[in-house]
Parts: structure tokens; C-alpha cells; sequence
């Protein structure tokens, strides 16, 4: 029973400081945006400054650079939340043959590295003889959020129950009517969390946009580029900035539904 | 959010799912895998095409023409041996890690802390918190935390855990380390959703039958966990074996450390050799299909989507 006991104290102890690791680099970076420091390099303490966070954007490119990155990840987050929520749906809820090879090609883009799919599509639109740009970089983010939408999805589907659609059925609603009025508010949740996901994933991806931006520069592509001579505290400025919205909005949604759960079971 | 997505058992049906088959199947999925076919298999052909290329005979740089050479292959095989033995070392060793790190972490959160909803999905979401920072600049804080002149290095001298003339960045440590840290979310997410769902009452009936702590651990709670280790350990290790941004040099690495992803980034981007980028990427993939394909063999889940 002594082990027992014991093991009770290393695991919360284990986990604290496995979280501590996990959050180092995220501490350091929101600190160093608060860094006063002169010129591109942001590496020694210079004391307190707000000036970074108020002029974000006079660093040169920078601006513009996170500008290219939320407009490809808004694009490619409409696309490929389309496009996986139609297949997520189809997956649940009907019976086909081809089954076993819709998830075997919904499955290769997740076991595929980045650089592979990276270099191939660059090949791809260079036999073809198209320029690198917006276009091709959105065309690569969509193709590889697109199986992180239909798992995200799916899980969703799979919770819904079809006796409501069918409900919706008997009493004589229209097949558009029972989807817009029945499965899609019932699979908002999942698609909002698919398209956050994606939104992420567009954001932050640096290896295939490496390969097929182009002249296009993106925030990370800014981040890469500057790495070799220093990068300024504005860029952990940026990075802080969507840090701290980003967990906003994760921890305001389960609050929320916190709350929303207590209620029903006060009513119960 | 979505850790949904990494739920390893996503794929068990419920048995009510009507059958009906028709148009609006197709209408609903051929758009999505049109596009995949499209911009993932069409690409992956068009790399096999590439690495079949031979270089122009006008001897222009960067100019190659169709062809059947293989010798892109040879070459990236014999020159870039180092290069794949590092690349499956390092992403063996951080997966490695990354489960020993993860797994007690996992189930803290997601057996430990149950019985307080809120605070599990708190700390579930301080747990997945590095993925909502840039992938580079938390790379580059670790690159910053453990430079060679930084108070890190300096106190672990003085503790004298380091020599003098010691240092961390450049090492195959500090890309393992990197790697190790930049991929756990990966890990633990899985790993939560099956020690999420774990049946706790079967840990409790084997120690009633007198199974030991760690009894109990090998013989119930790791074997009902299985889903999870294995796309934990699938979503980590193929990331990492392609990985080029912890181990170049702007990073955590020095030229020693370099990873196939440096050398395709490298071939493709820089010295337009376009066949041997092309042909190292080839490789790199049908390892890993073998290795996926071994691996869930043996550990017998076949269906992971």
C-alpha cells in the first residue's frame, strides 16, 4: 500500500514539470516580446518595453507577411472544411464499396512528411510550368488540412443521432431542410473546431510553404528568413499576440460549455 | 478543440448507420478526393517522374530532361547514407522520449484528473499550448535558452554538469531534444483519448485479484492503451524522420546533424538538382510506408482513420 501512496505523489509531480518544460519556450518568447531591444537580434535582456507591441508593423515586411499568412489560411480553411465535412459526413453515414480506399487516401497525407509533399508539389507545378504563388500555396494548404478536417468531423457525425434526421423525415421536411435545419446546426461544433484546426495548421506551416511561396513571404517564411541574422522582437510580438487569442478562445469555449453543462444538469 | 482528431478509435461505426448508397455519396465525395488525388498522388507521381530525369545535354544548370536515369538514386543513397541513418536515429530516439515524457503526462490528465472536468480540459489545453505558438520561434527560444554563453549553460557549469569548454547547440542532443519537444502535443493527444475512455474499473478488478501496481500497468492499462501509443507514436516518428528545421544550422544543428529534409530543401531550393531532391524525397516515403506498414501489422490495428 506504501508504493501506492508514493506513486500517488510522482505522478502530479511528473506532470507539473513535464508542463513546465512544455511551456518554457512559450514563456520565453511572450517575455522577449516586452524586450527592449535595439536592431534585429532579440537574444539578451535590455529592459521593459512596450514599444514592439505598439509598432508591431514598422518593422519592414512583417505586416505584410502575417497579412499573406491569415488571408491563404482563411481561403484554405473555407476550401478544405468544405470539402472534409461533405466527405466526414458521407464516411458515417452511408454504406459504399470503396470505403476501405476513401480512408487509405484520407490516411497517406497525414503518414506523409512534410518535405515530401512539399518537394512534390513544387515538381508538380514546376513540370507544369506554373509560377509559385498565392495560388499554389493555397492550393498546398488546403490539400494537407483536408484529412485533419474529415477526422475532426467524423468524430462529430458519429456522436449525431440519425433518429433525429429521420424524425425530421416523417414529418415531411425536404432532404435540404432536415440538413440546414437538423445535421448542420447539430455538427457546427465539430466543423468550428475542423476549421480552427485548419485556420492553425495553415498559419503556422513553414516546410510546404517553403517549397511553393514563390515571392510570396508568409510569417513563418519571415521568421525562417530572419533566423540567419537575428529575429526581432516583433515577430515575437506577432506570435504572442496570436498565442494569447488563440488560448482565449480554446479556454472561453470550455468554459462556456462548462457552465452550459452545469445548468442542465441544475434543471435536471 | 480538436483532439477529437486523434482519437485513435474514431473508426468503430455504430452498427444503426443506415445502408444506402447512390448519387449523393458521390456528390459528397468526389470533390474532396478529386482534390487529393490531384494534389497529393498526381505530385507524388510527378516526384518519380523527376527523379527519372537526367540533365540536359546542353549542360545547363538546373535544366534536366525526361529520361529513365536512375542514377539520381544511386547517388542520393551513397551520398546521403549519413544523412538517412541520422534521419531514423534522431526521429527514433525523440519518439522514444516523447512517449516516456508523454504517457505518465496523459494520464494524469486523463485519469487522474476526472473527476474535475474543468480543470482536466484546462490543463489539457496548457498541455497542447505549444501549438498555437509558431513552430519557428519556439524552436528558436530553445536555441536562445540553451546557447553556449546563456545563464542555462553557465549554471549548469557551475553545478559542474558541463565542462568549460562544453556546449549544447550543434549537437545531436540539442536536435533530439528539439525534435523531442516540438512534437510531444502529438503524442499526448492521442495517448489522452485512450486513457480518457479507459475503463477504470478493470484496474481496480485486477488489483482485487492481487495483480501488482505494475501488474496492473503491463497487463491492463497498457495493453487497453495500445490505440493510442500507436498513433502517437506514428503521428511523432513520420513528422520528425522529415523534419529540417530543428537540425539546420540556423536552428538547433550544425552541418554534422544535417536530416534528409536538409539535404532535399537543400537539392531542390538552393543547387536546383531537382532529381536528387526529388529522389531522396521517393526514398524517404517508401521507408516510411514500410515501416507504417510493418508496424501496424504487428501491433495489429489496421484501421487508423
Amino acid at each position: 500500500m506504501n508504493r501506492y501512496r508514493l506513486s500517488r505523489f510522482i505522478l502530479p509531480i511528473y506532470a507539473v514539470i513535464a508542463l513546465v518544460y512544455l511551456l518554457i519556450p512559450i514563456v520565453y518568447t511572450i517575455v522577449f516580446s516586452f524586450n527592449n531591444s535595439a536592431g534585429r537580434t532579440n537574444t539578451i535582456w535590455q529592459g521593459f518595453t512596450l514599444d514592439k507591441w505598439l509598432n508591431a508593423c514598422q518593422r519592414p515586411g512583417i505586416c505584410e507577411a502575417v497579412g499573406n499568412s491569415l488571408l491563404i489560411g482563411g481561403v484554405s480553411t473555407l476550401i478544405a472544411t468544405a470539402l472534409g465535412t461533405a466527405i466526414a459526413y458521407a464516411l458515417v453515414r452511408y454504406q459504399f464499396k470503396a470505403r476501405s480506399l476513401v480512408s487509405l487516401s484520407l490516411f497517406l497525407p497525414m503518414a506523409t512528411p512534410e518535405v515530401v509533399m512539399g518537394a512534390g508539389l513544387a515538381s508538380l507545378f514546376f513540370n507544369l510550368g506554373a509560377g509559385y504563388g498565392y495560388m499554389t500555396i493555397i492550393l498546398a494548404h488546403v490539400m494537407f488540412c483536408l484529412s485533419f478536417v474529415v477526422v475532426t468531423v467524423k468524430a462529430r457525425v458519429q456522436t449525431l443521432d440519425p433518429v433525429l434526421e429521420e424524425a425530421g423525415r416523417d414529418l415531411y421536411a425536404s432532404p435540404s431542410m432536415v440538413f440546414w435545419k437538423i445535421t448542420f446546426p447539430l455538427l457546427l461544433p465539430g466543423i468550428v473546431s475542423a476549421a480552427l484546426l485548419a485556420f492553425a495548421l495553415s498559419f503556422d506551416d513553414f516546410i510546404i510553404t517553403y517549397f511553393n511561396a514563390g515571392p510570396v513571404n508568409t510569417f513563418p517564411l519571415f521568421i525562417y528568413i530572419s533566423a540567419a541574422k537575428g529575429v526581432p522582437a516583433e515577430a515575437n510580438v506577432i506570435a504572442s499576440a496570436v498565442f494569447i487569442l488563440a488560448i482565449l478562445i480554446v479556454i472561453g469555449t470550455q468554459v462556456g460549455s462548462n457552465l452550459r453543462q452545469k445548468r442542465l444538469f441544475a434543471i435536471k | 478543440m480538436a483532439f477529437a482528431a486523434f482519437s485513435p478509435s474514431a473508426s468503430k461505426q455504430k452498427s444503426s448507420s443506415p445502408v444506402k448508397s447512390g448519387k449523393i455519396v458521390l456528390v459528397l465525395l468526389l470533390p474532396g478526393l478529386l482534390y487529393l488525388g490531384m494534389f497529393f498522388m498526381v505530385p507524388l507521381v510527378s516526384l518519380i517522374i523527376t527523379s527519372l530525369e537526367t540533365p540536359d545535354p546542353s549542360g545547363a544548370f538546373g535544366v534536366y530532361q525526361y529520361a529513365l536515369d536512375f542514377s539520381a538514386y544511386q547517388r542520393v543513397v551513397v551520398d546521403y547514407f549519413p544523412q538517412i541513418l541520422r534521419s531514423f536515429g534522431y526521429a527514433f530516439l525523440a519518439t522514444l522520449l516523447a512517449v516516456l515524457i508523454a504517457y505518465p503526462l496523459a494520464y494524469f490528465v486523463g485519469v487522474r484528473l476526472r473527476t474535475r472536468p474543468l480543470v482536466q480540459k484546462l490543463t489539457l489545453t496548457l498541455v497542447v499550448a505549444p501549438f498555437f505558438i509558431s513552430f519557428l520561434l519556439r524552436t528558436i527560444a530553445w536555441k536562445q535558452i540553451l546557447s553556449d554563453n546563456s545563464p542555462t549553460l553557465e549554471f549548469l557549469r557551475s553545478l559542474h554538469l558541463l565542462g568549460p569548454q562544453q556546449y549544447f547547440l550543434g549537437t545531436p542532443f540539442a536536435v533530439v531534444w528539439g525534435l523531442t519537444y516540438n512534437f510531444i502535443p502529438f503524442m499526448v493527444l492521442p495517448l489522452y483519448s485512450s486513457l480518457e475512455r479507459l475503463d477504470l474499473r478493470l484496474l481496480e478488478a485486477a488489483g482485487d485479484l492481487y495483480a501488482s501496481p505494475s501488474a496492473v500497468f503491463r497487463r491492463v492499462t497498457l495493453p487497453l492503451t495500445m490505440p493510442g501509443v500507436i498513433s502517437g507514436t506514428l503521428l511523432t516518428f513520420i513528422p520528425i524522420t522529415g523534419d529540417y528545421v530543428n537540425a539546420s544550422r540556423d536552428f538547433l544543428g550544425a552541418s554534422d546533424t544535417s536530416m534528409i529534409g536538409n539535404m532535399v530543401q537543400a537539392d531542390f531550393l538552393q543547387n536546383s538538382d531537382y532529381p536528387a531532391a526529388s529522389a531522396m524525397s521517393a526514398v524517404l516515403m517508401a521507408v516510411i510506408l514500410i515501416l507504417v506498414t510493418v508496424y501496424v501489422r504487428r501491433t495489429g490495428t489496421e484501421e487508423l482513420l
